[in-house]
């Protein structure tokens, strides 16, 4: 890295050669995360086909394989459909704003794809490690929506336009629970800095994990960060029985395969973030030999494949809520929920030291 | 010149752009886009001013929540410019007045040397562990205690009082009570009649 730093410095200048050198090595770091993450979303859907069909006693894609080797069958299927998908024609209906309409993909994947900057891999592996992380990602998530209103309302459909407004009603109510289901952990941890998140979790064992103390919200989190997704069984936004296939019927080609990224590295994302802030990040499970061997970023990787693993049997367990249960669930029960544990997790926090250590078993406090 | 100075006339070159767009294109929901697109830059130029936080809240607050709702009204409307023109001449004394106050307030950031700008030396460049957050919620906390929870009582009130002005019981409304719904049992539902066969005549 100084090698290639010194260089720069000696072609460009000093001012302009470190510049350029952050450019080249973020841009590297960029990529680093985003191909494995798109190779990640390709084989979601896969994972997802494959195991909502193991669950119905079926047997999924099994056809597409890789130069024909029998033990691959199934496994060259997401590759085949990205392919077809590039192949496809992008129809604009008539009387649709054109300019809105190419637009819309744009910005659903762009936040999905932003809010990665922040997410440490491992104590070090982390593109921008910034102060108000959380903050950041709060942010970046709630400009998600823009893609799907916006669509909605440029296709020029009713069906589309009911959709949008469907998943925009949904995603702002339930943002308010998951924020101040986040404002929880970072009350545990007294930072926003998501690296300082998971050192605050660091202890003996899984019971340090914030998980423990938090798991209402755990819950709250997990649940909001469903019904954010759109996914099942929160997808009144698609709702197929309903309204064809919601804000994104009039797509087609690439620009729908845009739409079906983003909604699966959302996923990514939320299941990423449930493991970093309630379920120990990169950290072993118990700080014992065998365990620590194993990197962190493994450690990660496995508690989002857990995570994920829930997305995908809910949506082959719970039938579809109505639309005023998915309301009343946000407003009338997450948030009460949310805001009486914040106030009895401060009232907690500031007890003298002398009676919170008098707590039995108490080793979060 | 460096590159942060670059950035920052590139967001301004971006948010007096946009923020023009506002004003003068005729679709409102380009309009509201754009007024998006100003929040979105304004933000990066509070970031270029260390104050991550609230650029931050503003990216997250008025582009994640508030102008979603804007665009979902907007949207909703049917939109009829000659309507949204008529009164246009009779509130133009006001907008007017409104202008003027706003170009002297700018006038004065902008030609802060003739208002003893001097007294107040350029503010020095923070370390990279200093967390703005900390800070001001220290301050929120302490100093400026009584108007933050002015401000939210107020904000409160204007909430309830949204609220209250949109609230109508209807008669003839019916909806569901889900806990009814899930206290429901079998028996309250299913009168099991048992009938015996009966022989074909």
């Amino acid at each position: 890295m100084e090698n290639i730093q010194q260089q720069f410095v000696e072609i460009f200048g000093t001012e302009w050669g470190s510049m350029l050198f952050s450019f080249a090595s973020n841009m590297t770091f960029i990529f680093a995360i985003v191909i494995p993450l798109l190779l990640g979303v390709a084989y979601l859907t896969f994972a997802e086909r494959k195991i909502i069909a193991y669950m119905q006693i079926r047997v999924g894609p099994n056809r597409v394989t890789f130069f024909g080797i029998p033990w691959l069958r199934g496994w060259g299927q997401p590759i085949a459909d990205a392919v077809k998908a590039m192949m496809k024609e992008i129809i604009v209906p008539t009387g649709a704003n054109k300019l809105l309409f190419i637009l819309a993909p744009v910005l659903t994947i762009m936040p999905a794809l932003a809010a990665w900057a922040v997410i440490p891999f491992s104590p070090e592996l982390v593109l921008a490690d910034i102060n108000a992380g959380l903050l950041y990602i709060l942010a970046m998530t709630s400009m998600g929506i823009y893609g799907i209103i916006i669509a909605g309302w440029a296709s020029n459909s009713k069906y589309a336009f009911l959709g949008a407004m469907r998943s925009a009603a949904q995603v702002v109510s339930y943002e308010l629970a998951m924020g101040f289901a986040l404002v929880c952990v970072l009350m545990m941890s007294r930072s926003l800095n998501l690296g300082d998140i998971v050192n605050g979790q660091q202890g003996n064992s899984l019971l340090n994990w914030y998980l423990i103390p938090l798991f209402p919200m755990f819950l709250v989190y997990l649940i909001s960060g469903v019904a954010e997704t759109n996914r099942a069984p929160f997808d009144v936004a698609e709702g197929e029985s309903e309204i064809v296939a919601g804000f994104h019927v009039d797509y087609s080609g690439m620009a729908f395969t845009v739409f079906f990224l983003a909604e699966y590295s959302n996923m990514i994302l939320v299941a990423t973030l449930t493991s970093i802030m309630f379920l120990g990040g990169w950290l072993p499970p118990v700080d014992m030999e065998p365990f620590t061997w194993i990197p962190g970023f493994i450690w990660l990787l496995l508690k989002i494949a857990f995570i994920l693993f829930f997305f995908l049997w809910f949506r082959a367990t719970f039938p579809r809520y109505r639309y005023d249960q998915i309301m009343r669930l946000g407003w009338k029960i997450f948030i009460p929920i949310t805001l009486i544990w914040i106030v009895l997790l401060g009232l907690i926090m500031q007890l003298p030291e002398s009676i919170r250590s008098s707590f039995p078993l108490n080793i979060w406090f | 010149m460096n590159f942060q100075d670059i950035l920052f006339y590139i967001f301004s070159a971006i948010l007096v752009a946009s923020a023009l767009g506002v004003i003068t294109v005729r679709n409102p929901i380009y309009s509201a886009l754009l007024l998006v697109l100003a929040f979105v830059t304004c933000a990066g130029l509070w970031l270029l001013l260390e104050a991550e936080f609230l650029a931050i809240a503003l990216v997250l607050v008025y582009v994640g929540a508030v102008m979603v709702l804007f665009l979902f009204v907007v949207m909703m409307l049917d939109i009829n410019l000659d309507r949204l023109r008529e009164g246009f001449w009779k509130w133009f004394p006001f907008g007017a007045v409104i202008a003027l106050i706003m170009v002297a307030e700018i006038s004065m950031v902008l030609m802060g040397k003739y208002f003893g700008l001097e007294e107040m030396p350029t503010p020095r460049p923070q370390d990279a562990d200093y967390s703005n957050t900390r800070e001001l919620g220290r301050l929120i906390y302490t100093e400026y205690v009584y108007a933050f929870e002015l401000a939210a009582v107020l904000l409160l009130v204007a909430m309830v009082t949204a609220i209250a002005l949109t609230l109508r019981h209807r008669e003839d409304k019916r909806s569901p009570n889900p806990s009814k719904q899930v206290k429901v049992r079998k028996e309250d539902r299913i009168r099991m009649v048992t009938m015996p066969s009966e022989k074909k005549e």
